[in-house]
């Protein structure tokens, strides 16, 4: 194992299958019954709680953790779902200790907040582990809905107008849906091939049909589902990665973290993964933390996300950069790659040391250089083709406070529109907001 | 989805989560809260004589007892009837039933123990649209030393007095509210139903210090270094009141009389277990003060998924259902043999068990160095200390000696025949119990 690990280069087989089944094993791991308990025992049921508050989605937390404390997980898993319907996956990704647990009252009170997430996964569990849908659909209405997309906020949009008995079509550009819930998201936190699970669930409500291998200005456009559509949700998330525009950016070797993390979910057998030995990831998000982590994971000897900013900007949570310094990866600040070197395949990049000028971040003379067989992009994505005629605001689709785009009969949400932190549970709450706003349009015009 | 409507005393409501004549019940603002977030029905707090109402106490009117995690368990409080002039609260209760029409709303009342007070008040409150009346003849602190409260309930030839001035002076129904401060419940339920009460609700609470000052050598809530008994509520008294329940519930004389359970109810299990008692429906308070009225929809949602579950499709098929199992100590069955069982997956090893049973039970657990705990059978006399003491639920459960198997503690085969105090061949005072 050892030897192997130490092979130069970007190789597979870094470590044996029983390691890397380990190292990919949940990062949270469900509770049992009576950890169950004991967690929800420690809720206070507060007044307009300020974990309600701090969830995107607003899940009704106190009532659900009561529900589990009085031995309704079931029904606690409906308080979820009903808010939520992506509420199994979003216990495992959502960044709790930015949002619901950091606002948790026993967080102020002893710095130790009620494990909400864990508490959410266990209900959820317990029903979908049931193999029944909690939501009936409501008798057609006849109306038709297309549904560009078929990741987070657009099967939250669909679900909901499902349920209201509008018939939806999505269009999935992949032959697979669930979105970065599928495609990204680092494998330890959803595990036994969960994503897949839970969009399959989502589909008993009925009512909606999707069409995988149809994307946006290929196979489809706008134009023409507006004509055969009663409406549209664009939830198409982010296509492009931004690219460091740099000389040498074409070598082998030089990769986006994104398509390595969605090789990393496809995989069926992680041992057949190559993966470099001296692994360079250049980011400060969710994506490099994920990459970094994983090559780590993989095997590869010395993993170093390197971050243009300081700790503090990064925008992966303290939790993120604490799990990848515990996961052996090596975090450096305040620098920015200059160089790729290497003569056909990548051995090293140069970085330069960044500073504050006249309020703009500049890279300084101050250089240094680490060796690398394998470079991971991690520093943003961007939308993918739309028509002329929708109207952006900065880089993404304008939406407003109820998900209308600038075209009469368009909607947008998620990642590829503007609002939200590009978050699963933000992408939900979007695509469920814009459902029932297209929901009282399309019913008032009826 | 089971039904959760209910029926009692022939008054409807949307589910049967009452919340009980109290604070929480006192104005307009709260009731309508208290509708808004669900709650089936509200025993407005309690109404006295037109003329210029009690004052309270303007201290502290309530003391409480916490479990670990200061979790409340138990809360007394020496809080009058309403403070409110009549009018005010008939005013803002003929709104609130204006605007609310499927809940329900009662009236509790308490005035002196005179005919003419009583016959005068009951037709004016009834203008105010309510669907009935609960009189109060529980409340064991303040009023009753003005011969009111529990002073008349712990009478039960005042009971059945008042019960029947109430009925000749309404055609709404009565529900008597009953004092758990006596020695016997079964005397004052039965001098209600003498009384003709369309129902009875209890408990009411009891007489209670929560706690003594160690500083000022005051007990608990202190109003300028005296105390006084409050009543007290709250889980803690939950185990009186379903006795209280289930004794009115199979007792000859009181059978089939409504009840309305109190007495501590928190989650959908306690009110499923008043109900299964005999309550046709519940009444709560205390946890309403301590969580808020949205406490309501985990009862609503767990009754309702219990109900489902287990295939009630109504109350009707509830309410009532364990009491053919509430019996006398005379008639338990003692050829039924049990044995503890430690899971040893599920122990964590704490060795409350071993302690329980050796220190202070039959020494049936033995403790290996190792720290494994296991059950000694012939020493079990199978009492349920460790598994009341055992921090994990279902760690330790007891399990059943099959008809024929050999109990090692007696050295005797467990008989399938039933032999209970009256039968049973070993004891001697069998006759004693006739």
């Amino acid at each position: 194992m050892t030897s192997s690990m130490r092979k130069s280069g970007v190789s597979s087989g870094r470590l044996d299958a029983a390691s890397v089944q380990s190292n990919f094993s949940d990062l949270h791991p469900p509770y049992d019954d009576h950890e169950a308990l004991v967690a929800a025992d420690r809720c206070y049921f507060c007044h307009d709680a300020p974990c309600v508050t701090a969830c995107p989605t607003s899940i009704d937390i106190p009532l659900f953790i009561r529900q589990i404390a009085t031995g309704t997980p079931e029904a606690a898993a409906r308080t979820i779902l009903n808010q939520n319907i992506l509420g199994g996956m979003c216990a495992r990704v959502c960044p709790t200790e930015t949002l619901c647990e950091e606002a948790c009252v026993r967080e102020i009170a002893e710095g130790k907040p009620v494990e909400i997430g864990r508490l959410q996964r266990h209900a959820t569990d317990v029903l979908m582990e049931d193999d029944t849908h909690p939501f009936t659909r409501s008798a057609s209405t006849g109306k038709t809905v297309a549904i560009v997309g078929a990741g987070p906020a657009s099967l939250a949009c669909a679900h909901r107008l499902a349920m209201y008995g509008h018939d939806v079509v999505i269009y999935e550009a992949r032959p697979k849906g669930g979105g970065l819930n599928e495609f990204g998201i680092a494998a330890y936190k959803s595990t036994n091939d969960f994503a897949k699970k839970e969009v399959d669930w989502l589909l008993k409500i009925g009512g909606i049909d999707i069409r995988y291998g149809r994307s946006l200005g290929t196979e489809i456009s706008l134009d023409n589902l507006q004509n055969e559509f009663d409406a549209v949700f664009l939830g198409m998330g982010l296509s492009g990665v931004n690219a460091l525009s740099l000389e040498g950016e074409d070598k082998n070797h030089v990769d986006d973290a994104v398509a390595f993390i969605a090789d990393l979910r496809q995989a069926t057998d992680l041992t057949t993964l190559p993966i470099g030995r001296r692994v360079v990831i250049v980011g400060g998000g969710m994506t490099a933390i994920d990459a970094g982590v994983q090559a780590k994971l993989l095997g590869a000897e010395d993993v170093t996300i390197v971050y243009r900013r300081g700790k503090d900007a990064m925008p992966a949570s303290k939790f993120e950069q604490d799990l990848a310094q515990q996961k052996g990866v090596r975090l450096v600040f305040d620098a920015a790659p200059v160089g790729i070197e290497g003569n056909g395949s990548l051995t090293a990049v140069r970085f330069a040391y960044t500073e504050q000028q006249d309020g703009k971040l500049v890279t300084s003379d101050e250089t240094f250089t680490l060796p690398a067989d394998q470079l991971f992009k991690a520093i943003g994505q961007t939308l993918g083709p739309v028509p002329d005629n929708i109207q952006l605001e900065g880089r993404k689709i304008a939406v407003d406070n109820f998900g209308r785009t600038s075209l009469d009969g368009v909607w947008a949400g998620g990642d590829c529109a503007t609002g939200g932190d590009d978050l699963t549970v933000t992408a939900v709450a979007e695509g469920r907001d814009a459902a029932e706003d297209m929901h009282s349009k399309l019913m008032g015009e009826g | 989805m089971a039904d959760l409507n209910s029926t009692f005393c022939g008054i409807k409501s949307p589910n049967p989560f009452w919340l009980a004549s109290a604070p929480p019940t006192d104005k307009e603002y709260n009731v309508r809260r208290a509708f808004d977030a669900g709650w089936g029905g509200v025993v407005w707090k309690t109404l006295g004589m037109d003329g210029p109402p009690v004052v309270n106490v303007n201290g502290p009117r309530y003391g409480a007892i916490w479990g670990a995690d200061r979790r409340l368990l138990g809360l007394n409080n020496i809080e009058l009837i309403t403070d409110r002039p009549l009018d005010v609260n008939l005013q803002e209760m003929t709104r609130v039933k204006r605007d609310y029409p499927d809940r329900a709303l009662i009236a509790s009342v308490m005035v002196p123990c005179e005919e003419q007070a009583w016959k005068e008040i009951l037709p004016k409150i009834a203008d105010t649209g309510c669907d009935g009346f609960e009189l109060n003849f529980g409340c064991p602190h303040g009023m009753a030393e003005r011969g009111m409260g529990s002073a008349v309930g712990q009478v039960p030839e005042y009971i059945e007095m008042v019960t029947r001035w109430c009925k000749e002076a309404t055609d709404l129904p009565v529900i008597v509210k009953l004092t758990p401060n006596v020695t016997n419940i079964l005397y004052p339920a039965e001098a209600a139903k003498k009384g003709g009460a369309d129902g009875v609700s209890l408990i009411n609470t009891i007489n209670s210090i929560t706690s003594v000052n160690l500083d000022t050598m005051s007990p608990e809530p202190m109003i300028d270094g005296k105390g006084t008994h409050g009543g007290y509520c709250g889980p803690a008294v939950k185990p009186i009141a379903l006795n209280m329940v289930a004794e009115i519930a199979r007792n000859a004389e009181t059978r089939g009389l409504p009840i309305s359970g109190i007495g501590g109810i928190t989650t959908w299990r306690d009110a499923a277990e008043f109900l299964a008692l005999g309550a046709g429906n519940v009444q709560v308070c205390t946890a309403a003060m301590t969580y808020g009225f949205k406490v309501v929809q985990e009862m609503i949602s767990g009754l309702s998924q219990w109900m489902d579950e287990q295939g009630h499709a109504s109350l009707d098929e509830i309410v009532g259902r364990a009491v053919p199992n509430v019996t006398d100590w005379q008639y338990l069955n003692l050829n039924y043999v049990t044995k503890a069982r430690i899971d040893q997956d599920l122990c964590i090893k704490c060795g409350r068990c071993y302690a329980a049973c050796e220190d202070t039970s039959h020494q049936a657990i033995s403790m290996s160095p190792e720290r494994v705990f296991d059950v000694k059978d012939d020493e079990c006399v199978a009492c349920n200390l460790c598994v009341n003491v055992c921090p994990v639920e279902n760690c330790i459960t007891m399990e059943t000696l099959e008809p024929g198997s050999m109990d090692e503690r007696t050295g005797k085969v467990v008989e399938e025949a039933f032999a209970d105090w009256t039968t049973h061949p070993n004891n001697p005072s069998a006759t004693a119990a006739e």
